[in-house]
């Protein structure tokens, strides 16, 4: 039988559901009928709104969805005006205060505390310079990641922006892969970097070539079922099949169609792909894709570039990242800035993208570690660039604890969350930076932070993967981590190993501190990465390498902050929420 | 009147008559269950699986983690609150309080 998500669909889904939206935003929260809540907001996510955690009612995550995390400065620009104007919530965030946007890992932006009544106008604001939340949640075509430099990076094989594009426009508002069993996500390389981060999304191009009638083809490898959620991580695996750049909407198209045709929607803890792989392997997802699905013969796979990729690979040998000043292929400069765990201020926003226009950028680019990329900085204009106020706090060489920060939303606002994970993980970078010496030789090394299994922080894939968890401290329940190591993409991906587990979250950082040292003293030489030195050693080596410990850090967040209305509010008891509001923000009678 | 319960989110509250009602994060305190060895469980709640009325009762299978010895996995079901007959308002159980799972008499799902 169809899981109940299933049948609000398909009463309403898609494009359709705009319309409604519109009709509440006019009308206002409560002309959202009380009982039909919840179908409402399980639509409203294909329209990129996300309905906030308990506490929080009446008020939304809107998620924007940039393409390859690809923008204009004027794009940048009219996110940090609508953030000012319409993301503000009844109490600043100490670290960040009134309005702020989020940079996700999917090179998408996320702005929070917006109101149904004000999506009207931020879609006419979005919209008007080509910004859309269409599709950003949901169960459908995702956000497509990759790199935000294709066309401009000096190390690439295939220039995969014209086929992003391509790939956008066919399956953005497209009724046929409009309602899929879960959501879809798609990533695109042609860099050999590996930048795109294919093995964790459900359909990856990784490039590749092969030889076809005597010539040389420059394409991609097609690899399926990858995704980090549930305790279920699963690296994409290769089904055998070599596309051309002209082919990839039709191999992309097939795909998805087979997911939405055979996909689980009975259901939804068994509905991505990676289970449908799972059961049938890679051979059948290429023998129906080939049979059902596709009106040419599909080559067999080609020699890809894995054994170059460093992107997010714990290699000793160069950045997993594009923090810095980088060589574009026109000889101008893309410049990687640093955004604190992703989130920039609305201010910060607004004068960067005045920036960037002012030095002729034509290119704003979100990475998937949370950071910002301004492209087309001309050579003899780099030093002015560099010398900017602005690069002060995003920095192009910050210190590798806080360049190495991944952070998801957490209990500030994520209903899924188990602790509080933002200003938690600023907090430990900040600690790290100032007490704990980094070993000789490492200028990289990533921190990830997620509050739950979701893993939106891809806490799997990190030199430390941070998961949220509760534990007990002289009795009282407390929020922890289960911490893994070793965790990393590039030429052989690995999945962190969980070593300790429910360590308090204010004795992290000084397991951090003595996991150093103890790398420091045992490793078998300078040149030696965290990540090798970690797949040396068996589990039990890994969990006697270091112990949790209390140190000088402070953690103000150590109570149960899920169950707090917010967790920086003065009064943070459920029943001194305002929430629900109207659209002014004020709140509104309740039932009782 | 006929109780509506849904699991949403990915499992991360579940609904009583279009309402949030129970989140993931909380500790609850299992006995007489076989979810691990624990005489008295330390179990996290981290999603909820399934979800069904049992009468005025409203029950979940729990996915979570014992913080005292670390076994994951499902518990059986758990009862999380009564609908009140009179009023339709949902009434929490506590979760601190000692709760033991138990197998279902009913369908969760009516054929």
């Amino acid at each position: 039988m169809p899981s109940k998500v299933e049948r609000w669909k398909d009463e309403a889904y898609g494009m359709e559901v705009r319309d409604h939206l519109l009709r509440f935003a006019e009308e206002g929260w409560d002309a959202i009928p009380e009982d039909e809540h919840d179908a409402w907001f399980e639509r409203f996510k294909w329209w990129g709104l996300y309905h906030q955690r308990k506490g929080q009612e009446s008020y939304f995550m809107m998620r924007i969805g940039t393409p390859m995390g690809r923008m204009t400065p004027e794009q940048l620009r009219t996110v940090g005006e609508v953030a000012n104007e319409y993301a503000t919530g009844p109490v600043d965030n100490p670290e960040f205060g009134e309005a702020y946007a989020d940079f996700t890992t999917r090179q998408s932006i996320q702005l929070h505390w917006i109101k149904v009544e004000d999506i009207a106008d931020i879609w006419e604001e979005l919209e008007s310079v080509g910004l859309s939340t269409m599709q950003a949640c949901g169960d459908s075509w995702r956000n497509i990641v990759g790199s935000p430099v294709a066309g401009r990076d000096a190390d690439e094989l295939i220039d995969v922006w014209p086929i992003v594009q391509e790939l956008h426009e066919t399956f953005k508002g497209n009724d046929l892969y409009a309602n899929l069993p879960r959501k879809w996500k798609v990533a695109m390389t042609g860099d050999r970097r590996g930048s795109g981060q294919g093995d964790i999304n459900d359909l990856a191009f990784e490039p590749a070539t092969k030889e076809i009638d005597g010539e040389e083809v420059e394409g991609f490898n097609v690899n399926v079922g990858g995704g980090l959620s549930r305790k279920e991580p699963r690296f994409a695996r290769d089904i055998d099949v070599f596309c051309r750049p002209e082919n990839a909407a039709d191999v992309a198209a097939g795909m998805s169609a087979l997911f939405r045709d055979y996909g689980d929607r009975e259901d939804r803890f068994n509905a991505r792909i990676k289970f449908l792989m799972d059961e049938w392997g890679p051979e059948k997802m290429r023998s129906v894709l080939q049979e059902e699905y596709v009106d040419y013969e599909l080559p067999t796979a080609g020699e890809g570039l894995r054994d170059e990729y460093d992107y997010n690979a714990g290699r000793s040998d160069s950045h997993g990242d594009y923090v810095g000043v980088h060589d574009q292929s026109d000889g101008q400069n893309f410049v990687g800035l640093y955004v604190t765990v992703g989130r920039m201020s609305a201010e910060d926003v607004i004068d960067l993208a005045d920036m960037a226009q002012e030095y002729g950028s034509e290119m704003i680019g979100l990475t998937q570690r949370q950071n910002l990329i301004v492209g087309d900085i001309a050579d003899e204009d780099l030093d002015d660039f560099l010398d900017e106020d602005l690069l002060d706090e995003h920095s192009p060489d910050p210190h590798p604890f806080m360049r190495g920060s991944i952070a998801c939303t957490g209990t500030e606002y994520c209903s899924l969350s188990i602790v509080e994970t933002k200003n938690r993980m600023v907090r430990y970078g900040r600690w790290l930076r100032d007490n704990v010496p980094l070993p000789e030789g490492v200028d990289d090394f990533h921190i990830h932070l997620s509050g739950c299994t979701a893993s939106c922080a891809q806490p799997q894939i990190a030199d430390i993967s941070l998961r949220g968890m509760k534990t007990r401290k002289d009795g009282d329940a407390v929020e922890a981590f289960d911490i893994g190591l070793g965790g990393g993409l590039g030429e052989n991906p690995t999945f962190a190993d969980w070593v300790k587990m429910r360590v308090p979250a204010d004795e992290v950082p000084g397991y951090i501190a003595n996991l150093l040292e103890a790398f420091e003293e045992e490793r078998d030489s300078p040149e030696q990465s965290f990540r090798d030195f970690v797949a040396e050693r068996d589990e039990d080596e890994l969990a006697g390498l270091a112990d949790g410990e209390e140190t000088s850090y402070e953690d103000p967040y150590l109570g149960n902050t899920k169950m707090t209305w917010y967790p920086y509010a003065e009064d943070t008891s459920m029943d001194a929420s305002p929430a629900p509001t109207d659209g002014t923000g004020e709140p509104l009678p309740s039932d009782d | 009147m006929t109780t509506s319960v849904h699991q949403l989110d990915d499992g991360a509250w579940v609904s009583v008559n279009d309402s949030r009602e129970v989140n993931v994060s909380d500790l609850w305190r299992l006995a007489r269950h076989d979810f691990c060895r624990c005489r008295l469980a330390d179990f996290l709640v981290e999603g909820f699986v399934e979800v069904a009325p049992d009468g005025a009762d409203v029950e979940a299978r729990v996915a979570g983690r014992c913080i005292q010895c670390g076994a994951s996995g499902v518990t059986d079901w758990l009862t999380l609150g009564r609908v009140d007959p009179e009023t339709d308002e949902f009434r929490p159980v506590v979760p601190e309080s000692v709760h033991v799972p138990g197998r279902r008499s009913r369908l969760a799902t009516p054929p």
